[in-house]
């Protein structure tokens, strides 16, 4: 009898850490982080990268308390190389999550991949169209902004303003072409002139030329990276007229561009955060950020830093059962973290529904120029695209 | 409109004269030497990252300038002794191969040294702003940029026309053995020939680089374009080279800026939109196959 007990108590004991074994968390949590980390367009990957490392940082190196690996690989800002990075996260890593992406190009070489896998990806900045509307997948999640919102915005803010002779220059890209789309889409009438150069063009003379003809009174300039720091010098020195108000989306007028100084002084830029945004975890990333790397943090880095608090609190929500895809997915889904913007929720097809703002580039107190928010333009503002998704 | 061309035609001269000294330098060494050397944008890229380095660490654009030009210029001539002079021999794809490996290990080399982001090479203070130009304000720079292409053109007529050592590069061009023949020291020409264009591509890409972004790998699309306007110009021709870069310049800019209006004349705007950019960018190449088809050997082919 005694002896019965304990063979039993033996077997259920076994039967409990057996069932407990299967029940218990990975052991560690991979996440495969791919961004752009070379040549002139590199500049927002190294501040998605910053940010998503400060908030690994802040979080101890754990993701929702379990131990957290992070891969970080160079896109080289080429498709193909994106290609290859992810494979290898993907296949040999076997990350749970990728996240990182600054160009829509790269991500739409790479999703397709990483649906298959059933690899979640967290975008951290591109969020193109194609991903919004009828392809939307279960898999994807923007942490960003779907790319038509800073356009929409800005078109909604020369709408407002009623200039009669608009321009728009954007490269020539599927995010160049949402740019135009959403800009024309609250702008509410024709531009005077639009103009598409090439991704990764760095020498403006000829669209200068063009612009400087069309007789302006407004230009909106969406040019990622180096194209933007490169356009905005050439401008100046091509003397065009400084009567012409200058707008451009908000994740472009930061860190990079603000070092462009008195060039950059009195633009106009519209997104969906800024630095002066007044709430608590604002504030917290801001401050830890400026400690850690010596410098504002960019609006790419504060994606990136909400895109891994996201992820922490996905995970933290289901114990750290990262294998359970339905389960991460719909936690994920729940946006139940705070983000630096204030609110955060997914609409139906895992985009933000998020407030647009207005910035302005002003000189501070030191002599540094900052951007300080205007206006709120957009209110809860949903992707045009919403609409088209079928999420399975 | 009026302002518009004239602009356009300053920005096509701007672009044709700095694609002018990239292509001279290139035209010259397949014609004397009859070497393909694909590494010759690397040189463009390494001049810039040099005069980068030179000018971040004194605050002088001439400086670096002045410092670059004759570092490129040694760095490749020691190439020229160290490797290339054993390939001239050999098959146009051995050239191809070997200076292929080049462009590798120039562009992973400054990677390595100077890490992925660009260097800061900035305009110089005296030439950051615009110049009136008969009622047109137009970057200073730009025009600095023209004027020094348009120097050394004329520099490299007289050194080729009016000099013994332009006498040995065309003769060498034309006909190498009797050259030999001669008693000419046909080594130590090469030599001068090989490090001199490397110093014209290097010029250009110190004067390009406050335009566009000292970068690894910058000298690759410089090289592509360089070797259309060989191809358009003749191979081997300096002349020639000099046409084909106005013509690579002006067909580019004007392709660019005028196309998408074109087509904006008779299609929709979403369809001018895509098309008209794609093809403006296309033009040059378009030009390249229209010139390999009627004159196959390029506008002035050097030997005949």
């Amino acid at each position: 009898m005694n002896r019965l007990t304990k063979v039993a108590g033996a077997v259920m004991m076994a039967m409990a850490t057996g069932a407990s074994l299967s029940a218990q968390a990975a052991d560690v949590v991979k996440v495969g982080f791919l961004t752009t980390l070379s040549g002139p367009a590199s500049a927002p990957g190294v501040d998605e990268r910053e940010g998503f490392m400060l908030a690994m940082k802040m979080l101890g190196n754990k993701l929702g308390g379990v131990p957290a690996e992070v891969i970080v690989v160079d896109d080289q800002f080429s498709p193909d190389a994106a290609k290859q990075g992810a494979d290898r996260l993907i296949k040999r890593e076997k990350v749970d999550i990728l996240s990182g992406f600054v160009y829509s190009n790269i991500l739409l070489a790479v999703a397709p991949a990483a649906f298959a896998s059933k690899t979640v990806v967290v975008s951290a900045n591109a969020g193109p169209a194609q991903l919004a509307g009828a392809g939307c997948n279960p898999y994807f999640f923007s942490a960003s902004y779907q790319n038509d919102a800073a356009h929409e915005a800005a078109g909604k803010l020369m709408a407002d303003k009623g200039y009669q002779r608009v321009a728009i220059i954007a490269p020539n890209y599927p995010a160049g072409k949402d740019a135009s789309a959403g800009f024309k889409r609250f702008l509410k009438k024709d531009p005077a002139l639009e103009l598409f150069p090439k991704l990764g063009q760095l020498d403006f003379a000829t669209e200068i030329a063009q612009l400087r003809a069309a007789n302006i009174d407004a230009l909106y300039f969406f040019l990622p990276g180096g194209m933007g720091v490169n356009f905005v010098k050439q401008y100046a020195a091509a003397g065009m007229d400084t009567k012409i108000v200058r707008v451009m989306p908000a994740y472009d007028a930061d860190q990079q561009m603000l070092s462009n100084g008195d060039l950059i002084a009195g633009v106009a830029n519209t997104g969906q955060w800024s630095a002066d945004l007044p709430n608590e975890q604002n504030r917290a990333f801001v401050a830890a950020y400026v400690k850690e790397y010596g410098h504002q943090p960019s609006m790419f880095a504060s994606q990136a830093y909400d895109a891994a608090m996201l992820i922490d609190s996905a995970v933290k929500a289901i114990g750290g059962k990262v294998e359970n895809r339905e389960a991460l997915i719909a936690a994920i889904k729940a946006a139940n973290f705070k983000s630096v913007r204030g609110g955060f929720k997914f609409a139906a097809n895992h985009f933000p529904i998020q407030n647009q703002y207005a910035r302005v580039v002003t000189k501070g107190a030191d002599g540094k120029y900052v951007n300080n928010m205007t206006q709120t333009l957009l209110p809860d503002h949903v992707d045009a695209y919403v609409g088209q998704c079928r999420m399975p | 409109m009026g302002n518009l061309i004239f602009e356009q035609v300053l920005n096509s001269l701007q672009f044709g004269v700095m694609l002018f000294l990239i292509a001279s330098g290139l035209t010259l060494i397949f014609g004397v030497m009859n070497f393909v050397n694909l590494a010759h944008g690397s040189f463009f890229m390494i001049g810039a990252y040099v005069a980068a380095v030179v000018a971040g660490a004194s605050g002088s654009f001439w400086l670096g300038l002045l410092v670059a030009l004759p570092v490129t210029a040694a760095l490749g001539f020691l190439l020229e002794w160290l490797v290339f002079r054993r390939l001239y021999k050999k098959d146009h794809m051995v050239h191809v191969l070997a200076t292929f490996a080049f462009i590798l290990i120039f562009n992973d080399g400054v990677r390595m040294i100077w890490g992925p982001q660009p260097l800061p090479l900035n305009m110089p203070p005296a030439f950051a702003g615009p110049v009136n130009l008969f009622g047109l304000p137009y970057s200073s720079y730009r025009l600095l940029v023209m004027a020094v292409g348009v120097v050394v053109a004329v520099a490299l007529y007289f050194l080729i026309n009016r000099t013994r050592i332009g006498m040995w590069v065309r003769a060498g061009a034309n006909n190498l053995e009797m050259v030999t023949a001669m008693g000419i020291n046909i080594r130590l020409l090469f030599r001068l020939v090989f490090s001199f264009g490397l110093l014209l591509a290097a010029l250009a890409g110190i004067m390009l680089g406050p335009l566009v972004a000292v970068q690894a790998g910058m000298g690759d699309d410089v090289l592509i374009l360089a070797f259309v306007v060989v191809v358009i110009g003749g191979i081997g021709s300096v002349p020639g080279a000099a046409i084909g870069a106005l013509i690579v310049g002006v067909v580019d800019t004007l392709g660019r800026s005028l196309l998408p209006q074109l087509f904006a004349l008779f299609l929709s705007a979403d369809a001018a939109a895509s098309v008209g950019p794609a093809l403006g960018s296309m033009m040059i190449y378009l030009v390249m196959i229209a010139v390999l088809f009627w004159r196959p050997s390029g506008l002035f082919p050097a030997r005949t």
